[in-house]
């Protein structure tokens, strides 16, 4: 099981819970276990996120590995100038 | 609207062109005889991206007739070299990284020759406010000044 | 050895200041920029804009137009098919509108024509009939319930009731007790500040030339920051395939963000099918500043507990941001980036987004972060002098570091603020004396930086010199950079290299050049490429010495055996294997196309002196210095040259700068004589300090230093003028009159 830290304004879609734990061994697994624990956090899959992995950011790279003791904080979909 | 003609020489070259009576002398370099180192930033004379001389004196080509370089001497940012040999100005200017996105780098680089043939020895503020007609929005002019000053002060050893 | 891990090495072209490959282009006015290309056979094209804030559009007559001499193709929403996708919709919405207008300048219809005379002409004739609409163009003034509503039913399921539907984002972010953090502070501060939208300013207007032919290819020349997103936006709202519509980036006179959407190039190109022919279309200042991508406009409150020795025990910040017509993230950004810089037990942020009748926002280095973070900068700042602490002391004592949890949920890896802040401390500008009527003012600032997507091919040439092409448009030098991380791999002058940036159709897919991303992830693509093309060499050399592929080494720039083991042979330079390589088994090439993450965050401080005069409230700002993290620079002169430029904007933005709507919602002064930019008589030298602590996420150690440099001028230069003032402010921009209104009202 994966820690996933989940911001304030997407806890309405966990129960307000900040954090929550799903199986997932890679991004992609993560965020369809997201969306089929946590059906309302879909919309804002779909609108984009990013993921921190051990403080390193992932705009979108659906592979990228995660293990179970990866600090793991759902972010929005990072954009720049 | 009757086109006019105009003769002038631009760079040294005698060049001749048709324009619309409204037309700027930018428009005509750029569209009439293919100069397009002069840049179009704004059309109010508030940029200087179009800055070239005419008769010798530094003007905003977007706020100059081009039926007004009848009989005149232009010179515009593609007469700074010599042939194959870059102006100091141009060499310093690369040397110091004094550009980015080089839009405004022509516009500025005629401006700052006008100035240097007038002050040769300028202050850091004098050319400041020399160029405070050239916008640049990349380096935050601090590379700019001293590439100027630079220049000028190898042309003074020259 | 991982490929990420770094070596201490030395290196011998990464940090030195070599000629940039486009400067002699750009010193002689040869470079091509959007509005230097012409074709054979060209129509110029011109644009109707609306004249409300705020209207529907009940018929567009072009009949009349239509007949005009000269005339050969008018556009309208009408010729345009309607894309599923929401965010593609709204682009193309904002190309052409489609019911209604939703600010000033938003375009209605096109003309192309044979000269810009018939075109204006036709403009003139074009006959649009207009049901004006209530507008709104305050952000407050937009959240409140019963404010005119610029477009319904585009709120996100995250905003509660009870606001406008102009409302589209709310978002959170933080951790920890807030009331706790604020029962042990002993002092607590809380203010509102608002800040005006402001324009990158890039000196360049949108330009292009595009041509259609009848079996529905297409090519397109245009000044960008993404020919990739371009060709995609294109082609879904055009209806065409992606492989058959080839965008080309000219030269780019700047972007800052603003050249990563289209505003005329789907435009120019359904000018063109329909036509027949070329069309050049070119916006006038007057349509960059209406109808181009500014910033938001923000409205902040601030709140934050310390203790008397310095120590945070509480923040929390809510941002209000209106990025105009349709819906954006910066919010988000912001609401991420605000406190950022501290290590803090209890934070908490609030992001709001509302829509208004502006155009819409379009990024602007570090899009969010300076507005929030001027906030935030100017309440610590005011809290210092209540408590009579050191501004650095205090910034020292909070800083984050390598394990702090920052305020948006992520733990830091190595970052450089306390790095950056002590050198800031450590610079003779901290210390010296200040005159009458002077401040002096700093600030932190923060990005995030990513990496994204990006195609590199590195090819060896027969005679020894290497061209690397890739898929980034160069706005800061980053084709000097790419060059000198390709001969430090390869162990080859720099002048050996030349990089170019191409076509969609002559490489893979790029991210738009965004995001300070270009020399961290192109030049990674670019080690990753040479390290390819080096093992290929290898190979080449092992074939040659007949002994096995592995055992031979690149060192350098030359293949050598490695060790003693495999054999006894001279080393084999790049150029030897690249003069035999097309009978050793062909060209030799590396490519690296990929995506990257690891982009590490970047921090830096400002430091500035300000005098004000108190007759006239002008502001002169009197030295000024820039500290930032760079990681590793490659090119040191462009990454002064970064920092130098975003504080340059920055300045602008706290003292000058400012969209000003008038009652009828229409922009007043949309040109640089009314919405003015720093010119060079208004700036000192920018003095600069680049500190390098190293990113984990990239073998060199470098970080993205583009944006972060925009955003500590908004509060160092507040910060000054307050101090100097003896009153704080809270809007931006600080002109001369709200100043003097300041001073005038402590009496």
């Amino acid at each position: 099981m994966v820690k996933v830290a989940i911001w304030g304004s997407l806890r309405h879609a966990t129960d307000g819970a900040a954090e929550v734990e799903v199986e997932a061994a890679n991004f992609k697994q993560l965020l369809d276990r997201l969306s089929a624990d946590y059906p309302g956090l879909k919309p804002q899959i779909e609108r984009g996120v990013s993921l921190a992995v051990d403080g390193k950011i992932y705009r979108e790279a659906w592979f990228t590995p995660i293990s179970p003791d990866s600090e793991v904080v759902l972010m929005p979909y990072m954009q720049g100038g | 609207m009757k086109t006019l003609h105009v003769s002038t020489r631009v760079n040294g070259d005698e060049t001749d062109f048709v324009c619309a009576p409204d037309e700027t002398l930018l428009d005509a370099l750029r569209n009439r005889i293919g100069l397009t180192g002069a840049k179009e930033g704004c059309g109010t004379g508030d940029c200087g991206a179009c800055s070239v001389t005419l008769n010798g004196r530094l003007v905003c080509s977007c706020l100059v007739l081009a039926a007004e370089a009848e009989g005149a001497e232009i010179g515009t940012i593609e007469g700074l070299a010599d042939g194959d040999k870059l102006h100091v100005l141009q060499q310093s200017f690369l040397d110091h990284a004094a550009l980015q996105c080089g839009i405004c780098t022509p516009g500025i680089l005629v401006a700052s020759k006008a100035l240097l043939e007038k002050h040769p020895e300028p202050t850091d503020e004098e050319v400041r406010y020399w160029l405070a007609g050239n916008l640049c929005r990349c380096t935050g002019y601090d590379k700019i000044i001293r590439a100027v000053q630079d220049a000028a002060q190898k042309l003074r050893s020259a | 050895m991982a490929f990420d891990q770094q070596q201490k090495r030395d290196f011998k072209v990464v940090g030195t200041r070599p000629v940039r490959p486009d400067g002699i282009d750009k010193v002689t006015g040869r470079a091509m920029y959007g509005a230097d290309l012409s074709a054979p056979g060209m129509l110029v094209a011109r644009v109707l804009r609306s004249p409300h804030a705020h209207a529907k559009i009940v018929k567009i007559d072009i009949s009349k137009a239509e007949g005009l001499p000269g005339v050969k193709a008018i556009v309208t929403s009408a010729d345009l098919g309607r894309p599923e996708d929401e965010a593609l919709r709204d682009t193309q919405d904002n190309c052409l509108a489609y019911d209604k207008v939703l600010y000033d300048g938003h375009p209605v219809a096109a003309v192309a024509a044979t000269t810009p005379e018939a075109a204006k002409a036709a403009l003139a004739a074009i006959e649009v009939t207009y049901e004006k609409l209530p507008h709104v163009t305050d952000v407050d003034a937009a959240m409140k319930a019963g404010a005119p509503v610029v477009l319904d039913g585009r709120a996100y399921e995250e905003v509660p009731a009870g606001w406008s539907q102009n409302v589209t984002n709310h978002c959170e972010f933080g951790h920890g007790d807030l009331e706790a953090g604020f029962a042990k502070a002993d002092l607590i501060l809380e203010r509102s500040f608002k800040t005006e939208a402001t324009h990158q300013g890039y000196i360049e207007p949108h330009a292009c030339l595009a041509s259609v032919g009848p079996d529905g290819r297409g090519e397109l020349w245009c000044c960008t920051q993404g020919q990739y997103m371009v060709r995609e936006t294109c082609a879904g709202i055009l209806e065409m395939d992606a492989s058959q519509l080839k965008v080309t980036p000219s030269e780019i006179g700047g972007g800052f963000g603003g050249k990563t959407t289209v505003f005329i190039e789907p435009v120019a190109l359904a000018l063109s099918r329909k036509a027949g022919r070329p069309v050049k279309l070119v916006m006038t200042r007057d349509e960059v500043f209406r109808a181009s991508g500014p910033t938001i406009q923000s409205s902040t409150d601030v709140k934050i507990g310390m203790t008397r020795d310095g120590r945070i025990t509480a923040a929390e910040a809510t941002l209000r941001y209106s990025g105009g017509c349709y819906p954006n993230m910066t919010c988000m950004m912001g609401a991420q980036a605000a406190f950022a810089a501290y290590d803090l037990d209890a934070v908490r942020t609030y992001g709001w987004n509302a829509l208004t009748n502006r155009p819409k926002e379009i990024s602007y280095r570090a899009p969010g972060a300076p507005t929030a973070i001027y906030a935030v900068e100017n309440v610590l700042d005011e809290m210092c002098q209540e408590l009579g602490l050191d501004p650095i002391d205090v910034r020292l004592t909070n800083a984050a570091d390598k394990g702090t949890k920052s305020s948006y949920g992520v733990t830091f890896q190595d970052i450089g603020l306390k790095t950056a802040l002590e050198a800031a401390k450590a610079h003779p500008h901290y210390s010296a004396p200040l005159g009458p009527n002077q401040g002096r003012g700093l600030s932190c600032g923060f990005w995030f930086n990513f990496g994204g997507n990006s195609s590199v091919t590195l090819s060896v040439n027969t005679d020894g010199t290497v061209n690397v092409t890739e898929g980034n448009p160069d706005i800061g030098g980053s084709r000097a950079s790419i060059s000198m991380i390709a001969a430090e791999e390869l162990g080859i002058p720099y002048e050996h290299v030349r990089t170019l940036v191409a076509d969609t159709a002559s490489i893979g897919h790029s991210d738009t050049t965004d995001g300070s991303r270009v020399t961290f992830m192109v030049g990674l693509a670019t080690i990753k490429a040479a390290r390819e093309a080096t093992q290929k060499m290898c190979a080449r050399a092992a074939a040659i010495w007949g002994i096995e592929p592995d055992a031979v080494e690149w060192i350098d720039g030359a293949a050598q055996p490695a060790g003693p083991n495999a054999g006894k042979f001279p080393p084999m330079s790049l150029a030897e294997i690249a003069a035999t390589s097309l009978k050793t088994g062909g060209p030799i090439a590396g490519h690296c196309e990929s995506t990257a993450d690891g982009a590490g965050v970047s921090f830096g401080v400002h430091l500035c002196d300000i005098e004000v005069d108190p007759e006239t409230g002008f502001t002169k700002v009197l030295r000024y210095t820039v500290v930032q993290d760079a990681g590793k620079a490659i090119h040191p002169d462009y990454v002064e040259g970064q920092m130098q430029g975003g504080a340059a904007q920055g300045i602008g933005w706290a003292l000058n700068e400012e969209y000003i709507y008038g009652e009828d919602g229409l922009l007043q002064n949309p040109g640089f004589l009314d919405y003015r930019i720093p010119v060079a008589s208004d700036l000192p030298p920018i003095d600069t300090v680049i500190v390098e602590v190293p990113n984990p996420g990239h073998p060199y150690g470098v970080r993205g230093v583009g944006e972060t440099s925009i955003v500590p001028p908004l509060a160092a230069i507040a910060n000054a003028v307050s101090r100097a003032a003896g009153v704080r402010l809270h809007e931006l921009p600080m002109s001369p009159p709200k100043i003097l209104k300041a001073v005038m009202a402590k009496g």
